[in-house]
């Protein structure tokens, strides 16, 4: 059972705060067998060398221990520990460990120290009698103590000393008696030093900085802090300590924050940055509670009412999602599967988180219209889309994953919208496969941070190379998306830009960047009831001024995944210079362009072949025809007229002609 | 994409037509017939799958490149390889309205169905008269939700006889098949 008793402490430590009180339960059987204590005493040799703090004669000893423990339990053990004391005091500098004794009894630093508690008791001696028991209980229960908090990191300790345990073979209700009484006093120090921390903490955060490294997190005392610190935060003319500077409330905080709830420091830091500390707070905590589960009705197939009548009947719990949706329904409870009943199969609903449908009423799509949705998988948006356009006019539902694709193609089917095309283009391709689109909604692959609650692994998984890669790659969407939009619509020219992210660098930055390289595209207002106004500056940056029309979803706020939601109107044509669409002939200038960039190489090369002649004997003449043919056949490959192309470049060469370092280049070039 | 040969037509009316009778003229010629031409509906094959749209949209759809063009309409099945050819479960939209012979099948009987069973007589709640064997048929829920479609083992004279276990309906698609088959259903390799 002793045995038994340090297996369960191997792992990793449960609750603080339980645990004290399990023991508090044991208190009762605690009482009248203090003497009994001396028995487990050969423990502690043991888990001193466990500790790697004995030598060779320690570890005889305790195998001493061990034969007299069989022997008989009660003498020999106390012969054994006297020796077992001996040793440690000869090893071991016997002040410090006094003072370490004493130490730990307020401070929580014990757990560090308790590997020293016996030789401390060697010290103590002369106290024997009484403060013997109370010491080896300090002495037996330290070192479990401390396999509890350090077991994360080495589990080999827990084992040496869990053999050596056996190999004691102590009388086993004996120890385990004394083993209560032990953790017993040991948790009344510890609480003691708890309390003192935690009164403590504020005025010194450099000792509880060094107690959150040395501990497994003990969280119920960290949600105090975290709360602690928010407070002083919150009103921090009043309540802060003189001694420290907001800044290092925060760090602690977002230290505490890692901790607490798993965040990666970039990430915590960065999300932090959004909030006021308090705020910030509210979103780390929502983020652990899942969203509700949001049904959307297929206006194609039946209405919210037969819908929810429907779904009632088997016995499903539900309500409207708001006032902002005439379609969606929020379930609450279900006896049934509801990814799989008749009415899901037939149609008449699709599982859609509530934020997914607010880009879709930011598009506002109209019916005969031609829309676009970028990144259009699983389909949710798409066929909301298809819903509202009454399967008029046209949906292109692109997603650059086929696999994805495979959900995309199945509802879109199985909520009958027969106005789709699904096609696996790169988004980033689009002017140029089809353009001319009344409305575009793309709703760009990011970062996940607005749906941590759905999918944790975003937590640990994102680093600055993400926030890095993925705005430029919304960035290229969002420009494709605006050239491919048709400023000339009668009804439309819109472009939405969603993300299910909250980071500034995913949302603003990649609207203003928009705005900054296409100065035909304006911000208009989203439409939508409801939301957090996007930032009009952050953090030094300044964005655009209607930048406040853009809207930001918080799980705090609305209990809707964190999402963001931008609605852009192009009113003029895209500067064709600026696009970087190559070879689409039907501007005329631009050929010329690329042509004369063409021609160069040709006519260099014809001088350079001439200064060669001497040594090589080239035949000038027939050289010029071949390599003239190669080039209209490079042209042609090129999709580009040659010989249009080849008169534009004649006189294009003239003015570089005179360029050595071109000339050169473009030699070694061919 | 193009539009189906003479031969292709064949096969894929007289399949059509084993469930929708003479109202397959309303699939090819719908009965609103405006003077706009793109909103004619013409079929056309991709990939060996036959897919149902407006003219409109099959002529927009050919600016995008084959192997990226992975849907478009509606699918109705698809070509085996030996010329045959097969209605997917997602062609019950378009010939669910225009069925001929329909069976309403009763609430306990719509799960085995939706799992892919053969339904049994005793979960037929009711159904057209004078149904012929092995004659196409669209099933419907009491509440006249399309779940799919099969074929009769039986007439319906001689279904009158049948014991209640007995089959009456072979299934051929139901609307399960979107779970079950969402893997293979849509794939355009």
């Amino acid at each position: 059972m002793g045995v038994g008793r340090r297996m369960q402490k191997q792992g990793p430590p449960p609750d603080l705060g339980k645990k004290r009180k399990s023991f508090e339960a044991e208190d009762g059987t605690r009482g009248k067998k203090r003497k009994t204590s001396e028995n487990s005493r050969p423990v502690a040799p043991s888990s001193q060398s466990s500790n790697g703090k004995s030598n060779s004669g320690l570890t005889q000893h305790t195998e001493g221990n061990f034969v007299n423990g069989e022997r008989s339990k009660r003498n020999h053990g106390k012969a054994s520990v006297k020796s077992g004391k001996a040793v440690t005091l000869g090893d071991d500098s016997s002040d410090v460990d006094a003072a370490d004794l004493f130490g730990g009894f307020d401070s929580d630093e014990d757990a560090i120290t308790n590997g020293l508690g016996d030789a401390a008791l060697g010290d103590g001696d002369a106290l024997r009698d009484d403060f013997l028991d109370s010491g080896s209980s300090i002495y037996d229960s330290e070192p479990e103590q401390e396999t509890a908090r350090f077991s994360d990191d080495d589990g080999s300790d827990a084992e040496e000393k869990l053999t050596a345990a056996n190999i004691e073979g102590l009388s086993r209700k004996l120890q385990s008696a004394q083993d209560e009484e032990a953790v017993q006093a040991a948790q009344e120090l510890q609480d003691d030093a708890l309390q003192t921390n935690i009164s403590a903490e504020v005025n010194d955060l450099s000792d509880t900085q060094a107690i959150s490294a040395q501990l497994a997190p003990d969280l119920q005392l960290l949600r105090t802090r975290i709360t602690d610190t928010i407070r002083i935060l919150d009103n921090f003319s009043t309540l802060h300590d003189p001694s420290c500077s907001r800044s290092s409330y925060t760090s602690q905080l977002l230290e505490d924050i890692c901790i607490y709830y798993g965040y990666s420091p970039y990430l915590a830091e960065k999300l932090f940055s959004l909030f006021t500390p308090s705020e910030a707070f509210a979103f780390f905590e929502s983020n652990e509670t899942p969203r509700p589960l949001v049904i959307r009705t297929n206006t194609l197939r039946t209405s919210r009412r037969s819908l929810a009548q429907a779904l009632i009947n088997r016995g499903v719990t539900l309500e409207p999602v708001g006032k902002w949706s005439k379609v969606g329904l929020q379930i609450f409870e279900s006896q049934v599967p509801l990814g799989a009943t008749p009415e899901y199969l037939a149609g008449h609903y699709i599982l859609q988180a509530a934020s997914s449908f607010l880009p879709v009423m930011a598009l506002a799509p109209q019916e005969d219209e031609r829309i676009l949705e970028m990144a259009a998988a699983p389909g949710g948006k798409s066929t909301y889309i298809a819903a509202l356009m009454k399967n008029t006019g046209i949906l292109f539902a692109n997603d650059s994953n086929k696999n994805r694709a495979k959900a995309l193609i199945g509802n879109i089917h199985r909520l009958g919208a027969k106005n789709t095309i699904i096609s696996s283009h790169d988004a980033r391709a689009f002017p140029k496969i089809i353009g001319g689109f009344d409305r575009i909604l793309l709703d760009a692959p990011c970062s996940g941070t607005g749906v941590i609650a759905k999918d944790p692994s975003v937590k640990t998984n994102k680093t600055e190379t993400d926030f890095l890669r993925l705005p430029h790659l919304q960035k290229q969407m969002l420009l494709a998306a605006i050239d491919s939009v048709d400023h000339a619509s009668k009804t439309g020219g819109y472009v939405v830009y969603s993300t299910c992210s909250v980071t500034v660098e995913e949302n603003e930055g990649v609207v203003q960047y928009a705005l900054s390289r296409r100065p035909n595209v304006k911000l208009v207002e989203t439409g939508l009831g409801f939301g957090v106004e996007g930032f009009k500056r952050y953090r030094g940056k300044t964005f655009d001024e209607k930048m406040g029309w853009t809207r930001r979803f918080y799980p705090h706020k609305y209990n809707v995944d964190g999402f963001f939601v931008a609605k852009l109107k192009k009113t003029g044509p895209s500067p064709q210079t600026k696009m970087d669409v190559k070879g689409n002939g039907t501007n005329k200038g631009k050929e010329a362009d690329v042509a004369m960039v063409d021609k160069t190489p040709m006519v260099d090369d014809e001088k350079e072949n001439g200064e060669d002649d001497d040594f090589g004997g080239f035949d000038d003449e027939e050289d010029e025809k071949i390599i003239e043919r190669a080039e209209r056949q490079r042209l042609k490959r090129k999709g580009l007229n040659p010989k249009s192309a080849l008169k534009g470049g004649k006189t294009g060469v003239a003015a570089n002609d005179a360029d050595p370092v071109r000339k050169a280049n473009t030699t070694g070039g061919q | 994409m193009r539009a189906l040969t003479e031969e292709e037509t064949q096969t894929l009316f007289s399949k059509l037509a084993n469930y929708t009778g003479r109202s397959l003229n309303n699939l090819i010629q719908p009965p609103s017939d405006s003077s706009k031409e793109g909103e004619r509906y013409v079929f056309r094959l991709h990939d060996s799958r036959v897919y149902y749209m407006k003219l409109s949209i099959a002529n927009l759809a050919t600016s995008i490149s084959r192997e990226n063009l992975l849907s478009l309409g509606t699918c109705l099945g698809k070509f085996t390889k030996t010329g045959k050819f097969r209605l997917h479960i997602t062609a019950l939209d378009i010939i669910a309205p225009h069925a001929r012979y329909k069976v309403w099948i009763k609430p306990n009987g719509e799960m085995p169905f939706l799992y892919g069973g053969n339904i049994v007589k005793a979960h037929i709640g009711r159904w057209s008269e004078d149904c012929p064997e092995h004659q196409g048929v669209v099933v419907f829920s009491m509440d006249d939700k399309p779940l799919g479609f099969g074929v009769t083992a039986r007439s319906t004279a001689e279904t009158r006889r049948l014991d209640p276990t007995s089959i009456t309906v072979f299934r051929q698609a139901d609307v399960g098949e979107y779970l079950r088959e969402e893997d293979t259903l849509f794939t355009t390799t």
